[in-house]
């Protein structure tokens, strides 16, 4: 006597799989003359483990990096913090308490580099979101040719930053570069885009902008692809014209789509890294004009050799990110609250 | 021809801010054929994105032009606009003077490896939240999100501490353990897979007494399969492109092409022509890829913006 379950699943499996390997083969191995019921418990028994713990075993490599990679060492970075470690002798770990977030919190060079974070953060993310929504509602229209307009632009976002940086540092050097030589033609006297302030955070900015904003306007299209037209046929008919119904239909619809870029736009902008380093060493400039948060960790870590003050930072890093997402969230609920 | 068929042709020449007689009944027709994602582009907005093409475009143009011309030719003004012959020798210099050759063996290898696995785990952890029932499964998915909130930077030190006491510094496996797999990658696939994959046929095969991993292979990974491709491609450009912690867990004997291309921004050539003939091999690969695979790369980074 079988269970139905048995009955049903011994043909399916030979069907399709060499006998040797069937489930059914090794119980029919193993369970050789005990009672009909046994080997069908153990089979079921085996069947109701297997579902509660696959699930389990799928998610486990996942945490397992993460785990490993992500969150232990996230913790270790926070000890480490506490503690003098330099590059030069890593076996020799002191104890210092606070000392390297005194020292950081008193250094005019973190604050620099904070507030250069946040304007160049706001000076790449603001204009690259909005020239996306742009380029999202143009490509939204029936194109010819609408899967080759998508794929140039997001060209730049196949170049890698190394690569990019490298292209618009000649591009913006400051005798002979492409984009001095551009602007005499308006009258303009050439920049010397890596030594002076705001030209350099504007240099950085534009590369951010130029590699994300075909990605981000994907982001939008996909979107903008998905808002129901009937809304569109409605406003249509009472009357509103095509800004009146991108303002009124497509951008409260995009909101949540919008408020998602915004999110990974800080933080990507609060990583920033590449581009000043390549653009103007890890000093971010002479001055360190555009030296960012994640250049000065790299460079007070790796350059300077204070792996316990690269530490702090990037637990200040992190600490800043928690109170970003917490106004972020403060701001949001009071709109929706406001609605 | 229906007359549909016809008034197609005249919203072609509509652009975005050209008012619209009130009582044209093909304006009126038009108006409701082409609401919403059906509107029909006109010649500004060609323009418009020709512009922007040309501005995503150009400086991977102009890099080749660099390339193919000499330094003392790029210091001058105005900037050459049109190829010089040094494509190759300039090449062939960026090659030799920073291993390009390594370099790109190395990233093959990294990228690669991080493709391989981090689509097949990634596979597996979003079937399993796309479609199996467990305890704390929503809690779990919640914390997979979160964690793409961590900034990387918060790892490297202990990470470069580790390798360091592992004897592992420099070589290749520091750079490709921390991406094994990807919060990114487990949530895009779950987000395709709650979709793509009935849960009907699951249980038949359940019902036909298939175990876990017979689910997977025999129905899991066939229905996956469009969505592993383009995971795949998303994350080798990824894992190609990465900066941060191979710039600090490798040096220039043993670099990946991002660490060398930044050995030749900081100063150890200084050739401007070879460095930008470095920059335009380093990307080469990857353009490659995207001449080849742009399409499916374009749909995925949509398919994985939408969320359900």
């Amino acid at each position: 006597m079988t269970s139905s379950k048995q009955a049903l699943a011994h043909p399916a499996p030979s069907a399709e799989t060499a006998p040797g390997d069937q489930p059914g083969a090794v119980r029919g191995a193993q369970g050789r003359g005990k009672p009909p019921t046994g080997p069908g418990s153990w089979r079921s028994r085996l069947y109701r483990w297997d579902m509660k713990a696959s699930p389990y075993a799928f998610i486990t490599p996942f945490f397992l990096v993460f785990g490993a990679f992500g969150l232990v060492p996230l913790l270790y970075t926070g000890w480490y913090s506490l503690h003098s470690v330099q590059l030069s002798s890593l076996d020799n770990q002191t104890w210092v308490g606070l000392e390297n977030y005194k020292n950081l919190w008193s250094s005019d060079f973190f604050w620099n580099a904070l507030k250069n974070t946040f304007t160049i953060g706001l000076i790449s993310t603001v204009p690259q979101l909005l020239l996306a929504l742009g380029i999202a509602h143009l490509l939204n229209y029936k194109l010819r040719g609408s899967t080759l307009w998508r794929v140039v632009m997001l060209t730049p976002y196949a170049t890698s930053v190394a690569a990019a940086t490298l292209v618009f540092t000649l591009l913006y050097s400051w005798d002979g570069g492409m984009i001095n030589w551009l602007l005499h033609f308006v009258g303009v006297d050439p920049i010397n885009w890596r030594e002076s302030d705001w030209g350099g955070q504007f240099a950085v900015s534009s590369i951010v902008i130029w590699r994300w904003t075909g990605y981000n306007a994907l982001i939008y299209l996909a979107a903008m692809q998905a808002i129901p037209s009937d809304l569109y046929e409605s406003a249509a008919l009472d009357g509103a014209n095509r800004w009146q119904q991108f303002r009124h239909v497509t951008i409260p619809m995009l909101r949540p789509t919008i408020l998602f870029t915004v999110v990974v736009s800080t933080i990507g902008a609060t990583q920033l890294f590449g581009e000043p380093l390549l653009f103007g060493g890890s000093k971010g400039g002479s001055e360190h004009q555009y030296q960012t948060l994640g250049l000065y960790m790299y460079d007070q870590g790796w350059i300077i050799g204070n792996l316990g003050k690269a530490s702090a930072i990037a637990w200040s890093m992190f600490l800043i990110l928690l109170i970003v997402a917490a106004v972020n969230m403060l701001i949001n609920r009071r709109l929706r609250k406001s609605q | 021809m229906t007359t549909s068929d016809l008034t197609l042709p005249q919203a072609d020449t509509d652009t975005d801010t050209e008012p619209k007689p009130k009582d044209d009944r093909g304006s009126r027709r038009r108006r409701m054929v082409g609401a919403g994602k059906q509107l029909h582009a006109g010649p500004v907005t060609y323009v418009v994105l020709t512009v922007f093409s040309l501005v995503s475009l150009a400086p991977l143009l102009w890099t080749a032009i660099a390339a193919s011309r000499d330094n003392t030719r790029l210091a001058q003004t105005p900037p050459p606009l049109w190829f010089g012959a040094n494509l190759f020798k300039n090449m062939q210099a960026a090659w030799d003077e920073v291993g390009l050759g390594t370099a790109m063996l190395n990233s093959t290898l990294v990228a690669g490896a991080i493709t391989v696995s981090t689509v097949l785990f990634s596979t597996l952890a979003g079937f399993a939240f796309a479609k199996l029932r467990f305890r704390f499964s929503s809690a779990l998915l919640l914390l997979t999100i979160g964690t793409m909130m961590i900034p990387p930077q918060l790892a490297v030190v202990p990470l470069y501490l580790w390798m360091a006491d592992l004897g592992w510094s420099n070589q290749l496996q520091t750079v490709i353990l921390p991406t094994l797999v990807t919060a990114f990658g487990t949530f895009f696939m779950r987000q395709y897979l709650v979709q793509a994959l009935p849960s009907e046929l699951i249980e038949a095969a359940r019902v036909d007494g298939a175990n876990s991993l017979r689910v997977v292979w025999h129905v899991v990974f066939p229905a996956a399969r469009p969505a592993m491709a383009v995971l795949g491609l998303l994350t080798f450009v990824f894992a190609w492109n990465d900066f941060l912690w191979p710039i600090i867990a490798l040096n220039q004997q043993n670099p990946t092409v991002q660490v060398a291309l930044n050995g030749l921004g900081t100063g150890y050539v200084p050739d401007q022509a070879v460095i930008m003939a470095g920059a335009l091999l380093g990307t080469l690969p990857l353009l490659i890829a995207f001449l080849l695979f742009g399409k499916q790369i374009v749909g995925g980074i949509m398919n994985g913006a939408i969320k359900g």
